[in-house]
């Protein structure tokens, strides 16, 4: 009886004195994670997912306070990497996925103020003052930027078309699953 | 335009039901002859296991919202229900039937998410919860009484026995041979005397002996297993890891000390073994699906029947064995998986030493 | 010969007799002929004609722009009506910049430079004119061909293997060509073999096709370095893998080429196009064409000028009923067609228009976990598993679970009891892997665009910066100077 009670005495003194010096000893300062999360995200700062850049929105998720689907442009490849990276499930099936976006200047509105120039954090967008500005499609990340700044909402957001290149095949439908 | 399909745009004559339908042909000839060995209360016990079945799992699929045509039409439940019948003592109480199969439907099949979501196989999930609930009256075994025969009851007194008080058991009671055999070892009685008047394989192998529906006619389920490797339903490797498995063991055991263990003819042809082996651990959702893992599967039943025969504390370890190797059988699939093209068993991509491939030319 | 055996694999009902009998004709010129600017794996290639021009048969239409690409010439004589946007022979149904050709009925031959012994050419000589003449694999795969030649004199190749596998069913263009044109096509793969400088070739055919067998064995008496020899019938070894495998034994490793054991595969539609290239400078503008399937009349063996619409096809064999599913290619790996209104393309063994008894019925139910897909699988894959992992979008499990060693032969789920779209699955999951690598692509180039940027904004700051106390320096100097004054 004695014995027994000094043995499991002594097992739970030194295993927790085990825990206790494992977690000293292996203490993570800054949540690694966040540097991971805010490498895969697009990086181009756009704020639509709220927060003011990519860095601050990386440390809320991982934090648990935005979800895994806050960042439009990153689509669901980057919800995808975000939850394996976490460690957490997403379901992106209801998540509508059309495709990326993309900006396009409506020629017939545009006054060539360069103000969309100037905001794009990609240098997506080319022209000159009182020259009408063309998006260069494959450094537009959709991020929206330009716009808002657009003076007579000459830009828009469209669906990226799909192509024989970007065309994939769609989930199955079951009926019985 | 609707989304296209993706080929193939062909398709084999195999079906779901066609499956099913088939190891039930294979089971016809063993289950004929086992009721008509046993007469109108194992008829009874039969029909009722199996509309209980198939009546809840009308229910069941009712419930769960979903179509019943399809899922009643494809066989499963019927093919659940009849092997747990074949499972049961041939003059077991009507509720011993339809509580068996009202359990493999429900719990052992329907909870999980319906067919091929179970974990566990649904008719040795009931014999189980049987047996462990009711163990009176799942192990009172009746010498066969062939139908029309002297003996055998007539149609009302098989009503009696299989919904009224039961039969007079004990003029009537023969004990399986494994039985048998592990309560006069605990008694001290070795095997050369317990076995001399229940044990004649001629018998097992025929048919003529006590034990559940389905352990009776060795040769009948053998018939019927190699029928369904020939149609390819089933595959080789369970059946022949599993049976080789308990006859490699009993035969050592058998060697060292004949008088405790039994040989291994005895342990092949006696209790559920031809129809464990053919019908139950081939059951292809809980099972694994690989030829390597098959054989892990069945070699595992086979060490488990013959452990639990020989040192457990029940005659008869089939339903356990099974069960236990189906909890391993995710574990199983996971890590014994077939080569592929390309890679080596690790799975990194194959590399050729230049004479491998005549490179010495140049 | 030793012959090695693939594991799995299945033998559906061939259905070949719908169309093995009939001797491969010529189709006649359509109104209008319409040719894709990619009829190839690599970069389209690049419109080289103007509307309104006259083209003669075989002259160049579109340049190949880049290594990875094949040029592509006018099948038959005519006007160049259009260059616009033309549904391409593809599921989805999608536009392709086409060359649209009025024909002129003439069919005349552009003049082509023939040179007198294509045995004494060099060999890069023979990658080159096959390059030139836009030759791809005609088996579907439709890979540049020169390229595969050009690689293969650099490596160590110990073995030419032609695949006459033709393992779908309904498809009889190869067995036809090779009962008819035996001799050219040996004459083309002996081409190879000198393009590649060594040595053996070895014409793998299966063995349900005795007549081919025996012409093709006829042809190549004589030449030491060629071999003929029959394979088994078994789906799928018209697969370059498996058909290699089963000939020499070796596995291509995985994620690999078939260069890297050894070994350089070429069809024998392919080897019959560097004949007429190589001996009469011909560039590929025509193919055969099996036309077959439930909804055809008349199944034929046609010779298609490329462009041809499918529609013309189907109308020149005739209908019987409404065809239920469009297929080019056989039905296994085939692709379903949105419409007739599609051309014939470089990669066109067959069009099938399938009635409604000869395709899949039976909807989904759960999988049983049976296995078939299992020990059916010619790779070794646990088809079931991996679907499991498509459904539930866990890419990085069907990765895991071989997803991209699969061939998508469909061979898992012809056998499936349950009726299950696993190849649909596998398919789906594969472009979910590309899209995925798409946009990983994007944000790293997003995010090159975004350090280029500030630094760019950095590089202003700073100029501007350093402008304005070059600016205050110069004042103050001045200042001090008129002070000094």
């Amino acid at each position: 009886m004695f014995a027994a009670i000094l043995s499991l005495t002594v097992l739970g003194l030194a295993l927790g004195w085990l825990l206790g010096l494992a977690a000293r000893r292996f203490k993570v300062e800054v949540d690694p994670r966040v540097a991971q999360v805010e490498a895969l995200m697009p990086g181009s700062q756009c704020g639509q997912c709220g927060f003011p850049g990519c860095s601050p929105a990386a440390l809320a998720v991982v934090n648990g306070e935005a979800p895994l689907t806050l960042c439009p442009p990153g689509g669901k490849a980057l919800v995808e990497s975000l939850a394996a990276t976490l460690g957490v499930s997403v379901d992106t099936s209801g998540m509508q996925d059309g495709g990326p976006q993309l900006a396009r200047v409506d020629e017939t509105i545009c006054i060539g103020c360069i103000k969309c120039l100037r905001t794009c954090p990609t240098d997506a967008i080319v022209g000159a003052p009182k020259q009408i500005h063309v998006v260069m499609e494959r450094a537009c990340t959709g991020c929206g930027a330009c716009i808002e700044i657009c003076p007579t909402g000459a830009l828009a957001l469209v669906e990226e078309a799909p192509t024989l290149r970007t065309w994939r095949w769609a989930k199955p439908e079951l009926v019985a699953a | 335009m609707t989304t296209p399909i993706s080929g193939p745009h062909y398709h084999g004559q195999r079906s779901v039901r066609g499956i099913m339908a088939q190891v039930m042909l294979a089971l016809v000839p063993a289950t004929v002859f086992a009721l008509w060995q046993f007469g109108w209360p194992a008829v009874f016990l039969f029909l009722l296991t199996l509309g209980s079945a198939v009546f809840t799992e009308a229910l069941s699929l009712r419930l769960a919202d979903k179509p019943l045509r399809p899922f009643l039409l494809d066989g499963s439940g019927l093919l659940t229900a009849w092997l747990l019948a074949l499972s049961l003592p041939p003059w077991a109480p009507w509720w011993i039937g339809v509580v068996g199969g009202a359990f493999a439907i429900v719990l052992g099949k329907q909870v999980f998410g319906g067919i091929g979501q179970n974990l566990f196989n649904p008719a040795m999930l009931a014999r189980v919860a049987l047996l462990i609930s009711f163990p009176v009256a799942m192990t009172r075994w009746t010498v066969p009484q062939p139908l029309f025969s002297a003996g055998a009851p007539g149609i009302v007194e098989s009503l009696r026995i299989t919904f009224g008080g039961g039969a007079d058991i004990d003029t009537l009671s023969g004990a399986t041979v494994l039985g048998h055999s592990k309560t006069e070892l605990t008694r001290g009685v070795g095997l050369d005397v317990s076995l001399a008047d229940v044990y004649a394989p001629l018998d097992h192998l025929l048919g003529l002996s006590a034990g559940s529906l389905g352990e009776t006619s060795a040769l009948l389920l053998l018939l019927g297993g190699l029928f369904l490797l020939a149609r390819r339903i089933i595959t080789w490797q369970i059946p022949v890891a599993m049976l080789g498995t308990v006859a490699l063991l009993a035969g050592v055991m058998h060697l060292i000390d004949p008088l405790r263990y039994a040989d291994p003819l005895l342990h092949v042809l006696a209790g559920g073994m031809m129809l464990g082996a053919f019908f139950i651990a081939t059951d292809p959702v809980t099972s694994p699906s690989s030829g390597l893992g098959q054989l892990v599967f069945g070699a595992g039943c086979g060490v488990l029947i013959y452990v639990i025969r020989t040192w457990g504390g029940f005659p008869e370890g089939l339903a356990f064995a099974v069960l236990i190797m189906n909890a391993a059988t995710p574990l199983i699939d996971h890590y014994l998986r077939p080569r592929v093209y390309g890679r080596n068993r690790r799975g990194t991509p194959l590399t050729y030493a230049p004479e491998q491939l005549g490179r010495e030319k140049e | 010969m030793k012959l090695f055996r693939f594991r799995g694999g299945i033998h559906p009902p061939t259905r070949k007799e719908l169309s093995a009998d009939a001797a491969i004709e010529t189709m006649p010129l359509p109104e209008r002929l319409y040719i894709p600017m990619q009829q190839h794996i690599g970069v389209p290639a690049e419109p080289a004609v103007k509307i309104g021009q006259h083209v003669l048969k075989g002259q160049l239409l579109a340049r190949a722009s880049g290594a990875l690409s094949a040029p592509i010439h006018a099948p038959t004589s005519g006007w160049v009506r259009a260059v616009t946007d033309f549904t391409a022979p593809h599921p989805s149904g999608l536009p392709i910049l086409t060359v649209v050709l009025e024909p002129d009925g003439k069919d005349e031959w552009d003049e082509f430079p023939l040179p007198k012994d294509p045995f004494e050419m060099p060999p890069e000589l023979i990658a080159e004119r096959v390059a030139a003449a836009g030759i791809v694999g005609m088996g579907g795969a439709t890979f540049p061909t020169a390229v595969k030649l050009s690689g293969a004199t650099n490596k160590h190749i110990h073995t030419l293997l032609i695949n006459g596998g033709e393992c779908e069913p309904y498809l009889t263009c190869d067995d036809r060509l090779m009962r008819e044109r035996a001799a050219e096509v040996i004459d083309g793969v002996r081409l190879i073999l000198h393009g590649i400088r060594w040595g053996r070739a070895i014409i793998a055919i299966e063995d349900n096709k005795s007549a081919a067998l025996a012409a093709m064995g006829e042809a190549a008496k004589g030449y030491g370095q060629l071999e003929v020899v029959a394979v088994p019938t078994l789906y799928p070894m018209g697969s370059e893998k498996q058909l290699i495998k089963t000939v020499t034994g070796l596995e291509v490793p995985a994620g690999g080429l078939a260069a890297q054991v050894g070994v350089l595969v070429q069809n024998v539609a392919t080897a019959y196009a560097v004949h007429e290239a190589i001996r009469y400078g011909r560039p590929l503008v025509r193919r055969i064409v099996t036309v077959s399937g439930g909804a055809v009349r008349d199944r034929r063996n046609l010779e298609v000028p490329i462009g041809t619409l499918v529609d013309d096809l189907l109308r020149h064999c005739g209908y019987v009923g409404e065809p239920e599913r469009l297929l080019m290619g056989g039905p296994m790996m085939g692709t379903v067609l949105p419409h007739a209104m599609v051309p014939i393309v470089k990669g066109s063994n067959g069009v099938l228009a399938l009635s409604k008894p000869e395709l899949p019925e039976g909807s989904a139910s759960p999988c049983i976990r049976c296995g078939s897909c299992v020990r059916v699988c010619p790779v070794g894959l646990m088809p079931l598993e991996l679907m499991k992992r498509a459904q539930n979008n866990d890419l990085d499990g069907a990765v895991d679970y071989g997803l991209s060693d699969c061939l998508s032969c469909g061979t898992c789920a012809y056998v499936c009891p349950a009726h299950l779209p696993l190849t649909h699955y596998f398919n789906y999951a594969k472009g979910e892997l590309a899209a995925r690598a798409q946009q990983k692509r994007k944000t790293d180039y997003t995010k090159q665009l975004v350090q280029a940027r500030q630094a760019r904004l950095e590089r202003e700051a700073q100029a501007k910066a350093e402008a304005a106390a070059k600016r205050k320096a110069e004042r103050a100097a001045k200042k001090a100077q008129e002070a000094e004054a």
